[in-house]
């Protein structure tokens, strides 16, 4: 038996798996550069160079946002040595334990050994001053400055917005944002995060055997950084501040607005907070603790909050019946409170008079000859459907149920109730005017957000016209607002339809008016009361108003939950923004403090 | 016999230059990924490089005391050899320091010492002797047994370490008794398994949706194509074979069945139930099945990335990014291919395989023109051992087989390795020395 030929099937074995292994090799190394290329992603480093956001100032050049440097300490665990942490740990002021876990948590997945990790994010400078002339000591520990958002005057959390890292759904949508990445979440911040976030630059590097980073190319790859845009906003931050200290300890909102250009100059959501507890290190905590408070501070009252608007809205509908020939400002109609009840001595009005008195019968009667106007004489439900289409559609040209335009992110468009809208919640041909008219007096399915409110002050203070309410005025210096914000837009309702309602309104403010309380002796001011039931609890007390009747400079809405009757809280707030923003403040000290130590929060 | 005297060795000078050139580009490619900017000198002890000059160095010393020994020591000391490196390996398991989860080290101050690479030459010896001694031929089934008993004694020590990597290259003396006379079957049997057992694998990671059992693992599917091969290979005797034949072929094909769906069975069994969760990941890696965790990829990536990083002639001496950055892991061990491969280039990584290439045929050829049989035997022993290195380590580099850490032969890092490696191959070549004076 010989077994000697075995030898060539022992070597064709090795043979065919050396072959092999070339063939892998050449696949591998010759036939594709896929893996390289690999390699060189990982080698070669894009340094990112973070821009800095842009500025926020106020319409009168005070700083409302701006940043601060951090410094985030990282750990590249591949590179560490045996180091004091003792020390240490006493620099960065850590405990030893968290330390450790802390970089035990480097090496673990997702992290690796050769990719960085965080080990305190942003260090305020005075931290990192301490510990700046010891980092040599610590060979694989090194930082990277950030910048933060900073808000030294305190006031407009909402409004201005706040900024955090992007998270897993924003990367999605959003392939031009990374990891780490910071992006306007709300407000300003989010309506403009285009402008303010800049450019990032990438800077590309290598590192050589020894360790030492070298451009890549020259640096002819790299891309600088472009700082991000500094905003100038509509806001008026003392006429701001004087809002949020009205509004403390009361539920509610203050929206102002400059008539002739849509511009805001206030926009108060109370409860307010600090908007510098959303920033660094404690921004998670503090989110948590705001978004579990039953007052419900997170949530912008001014323009996600969507209220019945009560009597403000009997302005709507004189402006609609009056444009639709509804009525005329002779039209009389008596006072019946058997169908809808009143207040107050009067029994047969013209229109001003009804829109002074408030009056729930009048405008029960002007909704019902624009919507039960015998256009279908012979189905009654038919015909108030083809009415209130005619009158959903005039209505919605004064902004309601619509974002208006703006640029206030998240903005409710509220409801104006449609004949699609009721034959879905009463089926075709099951309700009538009669089913429907508490609309008339603001009420019923009605929602109006606080922001279309105050834009009816201005379509009213203008007579005729609005721009959309924005919060920016200027991209850049010298910049200008966007396009959209600097165009008119044509209620279409006769000019001369207006001086009825302005007149009432300034009766409104006057003897005998329901926000008599308030009236100036040197400035003009139109408003109008609304006093939103809320059965069982106490009402919503409501405002708006502009000022002065002629060339008017300011429009407001004034929203105060569960306090009442519009004149007593909603009206006095009004006229103190009103006074704040034209005289700079009011003599009415004891007014002021009134409304300011007044705690509205059962 | 004993040796004629030393002036009359007739050395393999071609071997010694090839484990030479072997040992010298082994170092060269630890100082370049162990490589460490604030040591440069060769001779920093405290870095890889400097101690794996120590090491060879030792190597020096041993090669000198083999060549000086009589070569008639092995034959005679083998079983003894065995048995020490035996109880080394109980003794492991007792007093040995735990490196990575296996009891496979002795600590002696810094240094440590891994008796399962040496093991494999009281193995060898004892093997060849064994097989000489008896002077038959390994088609008797006691002696098949007696023979595995052999192997499976240190390999069984090891496997309670655990340390499957080693254990594997124990396969090596299959192809020795191979060589030796038994039956090639086996052969036939272990390249059947292996693409059995890959194939369960991967067809068996998926699920399938059966009519009436509902989803399932898909190694079902594996099993019912297995018994409808059966059934056509039946058919295909009963038609073509001549009648004498069918009896045989029919068993063989009705064993084959039984022992292919076992093997089909119980290797998704043992994949997921009984092997820990890390070589399970090892495993589905290598075939590009999906794992839980992404990490689980990064060593055989980074090693394939690095590979790729050579491109054709390679980025040269201590200029590879991916190894001079330490993208993978302890380079210097088992994963040094990937940095030949890296700044040596496909040029370089085919002279490294085509060198242990010359090296085995080299030891084949020393092998056959011994007239002992015990030499013989020996030779293709350390031939075999070196052939199972190279294809569980370089294949692990390539991402062709699992990640099992054994070392690369002259190259990877390591005292014990490095050394063992230089006593198996020079027993042979002092083996080989005094060939004609050795007539048995």
């Amino acid at each position: 038996m010989n077994n000697d030929n075995r030898r060539y099937t022992f070597l064709f074995i090795v043979g065919t798996i050396c072959v092999i292994y070339i063939v892998r090799l050449f696949a591998l190394q010759v036939a594709t550069s896929e893996w390289k290329n690999r390699g060189s992603r990982l080698t070669e480093r894009e340094v990112i160079v973070y821009p800095s956001r842009g500025n926020i100032f106020d319409r009168n050049g005070k700083v409302l946002v701006t940043n601060q440097t951090v410094y985030d300490l990282m750990v590249l665990p591949k590179e560490v040595v045996a180091f004091d942490t003792l020390e240490f740990c006493k620099l960065v002021n850590l405990p030893y334990d968290e330390l450790k876990e802390i970089l035990k948590k480097s090496v673990t997945y997702p992290n690796v050994k050769y990719k960085p990790s965080p080990v305190i994010k942003q260090m305020l400078p005075e931290e990192y001053a301490l510990f700046a002339e010891r980092l040599y000591k610590f060979p694989g520990f090194f930082v990277q400055a950030r910048t933060l958002r900073t808000y030294p005057e305190n006031l407009g959390s909402l409004v201005l917005g706040d900024v955090g890292e992007v998270n897993k759904d924003i990367l999605e949508k959003h392939p031009d944002y990374r990891k780490g990445d910071y992006i306007g979440l709300n407000g300003i911040e989010k309506s403009y995060e285009k402008e303010l976030r800049g450019k990032r630059g990438i800077k590309y590097v290598y590192r050589d055997n020894l360790g030492v980073e070298h451009s890549v190319e020259n640096g002819q790859l790299d891309s600088a950084a472009q700082e991000g845009v500094d905003l100038y906003s509509t806001l008026d931050a003392e006429l701001q501040k004087y809002g949020e200290k009205l509004m403390q300890n009361k539920r509610g909102c203050i929206v102002a607005i400059e008539p002739s250009t849509g511009e805001i100059l206030a926009l108060v959501s109370a409860p307010t907070f600090d908007p510098n507890l959303l920033v660094g290190r404690a921004r998670g905590q503090n989110f948590a603790a705001l978004a579990k408070d039953p007052l419900k501070p997170l949530f912008n009252r001014a323009t996600q909050a969507q209220y019945r608007p009560g009597s403000i809205f009997k302005l709507a509908q004189s402006l609609t019946a009056l444009q639709l020939g509804a009525i005329t400002k002779e039209t009389r109609i008596a006072c019946n409170r058997s169908i809808i009840g009143c207040h107050g001595p009067h029994s047969m009005d013209d229109l001003e008079m009804a829109i002074v008195h408030s009056c729930n019968p009048y405008f029960r009667g002007v909704l019902q000859r624009v919507v039960e106007a015998n256009r279908d004489p012979n189905n009654r439900a038919n015909d108030a459907a083809m009415g209130l289409a005619i009158w959903n559609e005039q209505i919605r040209k004064l902004g309601f149920g619509s974002n208006l335009g703006s640029d206030l992110p998240g903005m409710k468009k509220g409801n104006v109730p449609s004949p699609e809208y009721y034959n879905k919640k009463y089926g075709v041909g099951g309700w009538n005017f009669s089913t429907i008219y508490s609309i008339a007096i603001g009420e019923g399915e009605l929602l109006i957000n606080p922001v279309q409110m105050c834009n009816l002050a201005c379509i009213i203070a203008n007579r005729g016209f609005y721009v959309p309410p924005h919060t920016v005025r200027q991209i850049g210096r010298g910049g200008s607002a966007r396009t959209e914000y600097v165009t008119r837009i044509d209620v279409g309702v006769k000019p001369d339809y207006f001086e009825t309602v302005v007149n009432a309104m300034e009766k409104v403010v006057g003897p005998g008016g329901t926000a008599n309380s308030i009236k100036l002796s040197d400035i003009v001011i139109c408003g109008k009361t609304g006093t939103v039931q809320n059965e069982p609890r106490e009402d919503h007390s409501v405002f708006v108003c502009f000022a002065p009747k002629e060339n008017p400079k300011i429009a407001l809405a004034v929203y105060v939950e569960y306090a009442g009757f519009g004149g007593t809280w909603a009206a006095p707030i009004s006229s103190l923004m009103i006074e704040k923003f034209l005289k700079g403040g009011t003599t009415n000290t004891a007014r002021e403090e009134q409304m300011m130590n007044a705690k509205i929060l059962n | 016999m004993v040796a004629t005297g030393k002036q009359n060795l007739q050395l393999d000078w071609g071997t010694i230059a090839l484990y030479g050139t072997l040992v010298l580009f082994g170092w060269m490619t630890i100082y370049s990924a162990a490589y460490n900017p604030l040591l440069p000198s060769p001779f920093a002890f405290s870095e890889e490089y400097g101690k794996q000059l120590v090491w060879i160095g030792a190597c020096i010393f041993l090669i000198v005391v083999i060549l000086y020994l009589d070569a008639e020591v092995f034959n005679k000391l083998a079983v003894y050899i065995y048995l020490f490196f035996v109880l080394l390996l109980m003794l492991v398991l007792v007093i040995g320091k735990e490196v990575n989860g296996a009891k496979a080290w002795f600590g002696i101050g810094d240094f440590g010492i891994q008796p399962s690479e040496f093991s494999k030459i009281g193995v060898g010896l004892f093997l060849s002797k064994f097989i000489s001694s008896s002077g038959l031929q390994l088609k008797n089934l006691r002696m098949r047994i007696q023979a595995f008993a052999i192997i499976g004694l240190p390999a069984f020590l090891i496997l309670l370490q655990p340390d499957v990597g080693s254990l594997l290259t124990f396969l090596a003396f299959i192809l020795v008794m191979y060589r030796e006379g038994m039956s090639g079957n086996v052969l036939i049997a272990g390249f059947a398994s292996v693409v059995i057992g890959t194939l369960s694998i991967v067809i068996g990671a998926g699920r399938t949706t059966y009519p009436y059992f509902g989803e399932m693992s898909s190694i079902w599917t594996f099993i019912i194509s297995l018994f409808g091969l059966a059934i056509l290979a039946l058919i295909f005797v009963r038609n073509f074979v001549v009648p004498r034949s069918r009896r045989m072929l029919y068993s063989v094909t009705v064993i084959s069945l039984i022992l292919a769906s076992t093997l089909a069975f119980s290797i998704n069994y043992i994949v997921d139930n009984v092997l820990e969760k890390h070589h399970k990941e090892r495993i589905y890696v290598m075939l590009s099945l999906p794992v839980e965790r992404e990490d689980a990829t990064y060593n055989s990536e980074m090693a394939k990335i690095t590979v790729g990083s050579g491109g054709f002639f390679g980025r040269g001496f201590h200029q590879g990014p991916m190894t001079q950055n330490n993208y993978v892991p302890e380079q210097w061990t088992d994963f040094i291919f990937s940095a030949v491969a890296e700044e040596w280039g496909f040029v370089g990584s085919v002279a490294v395989i085509l060198l242990f290439f010359a090296l085995i045929y080299r030891l084949v050829a020393l092998a056959e023109r011994q007239r002992s049989q015990f030499s013989r035997v020996y030779g293709y022993c350390v031939a075999a051992i070196l052939f199972m290195h190279l294809l569980i380590n370089i294949g692990m580099v390539l991402g062709l087989a699992p990640i099992i850490g054994i070392p690369l032969p002259f190259f990877s890092y390591g005292g014990s390795s490095l050394m063992a490696f230089t006593i198996l191959l020079f027993i042979m070549i002092r083996l080989d020395a005094e060939r004609l004076s050795i007539f048995r």
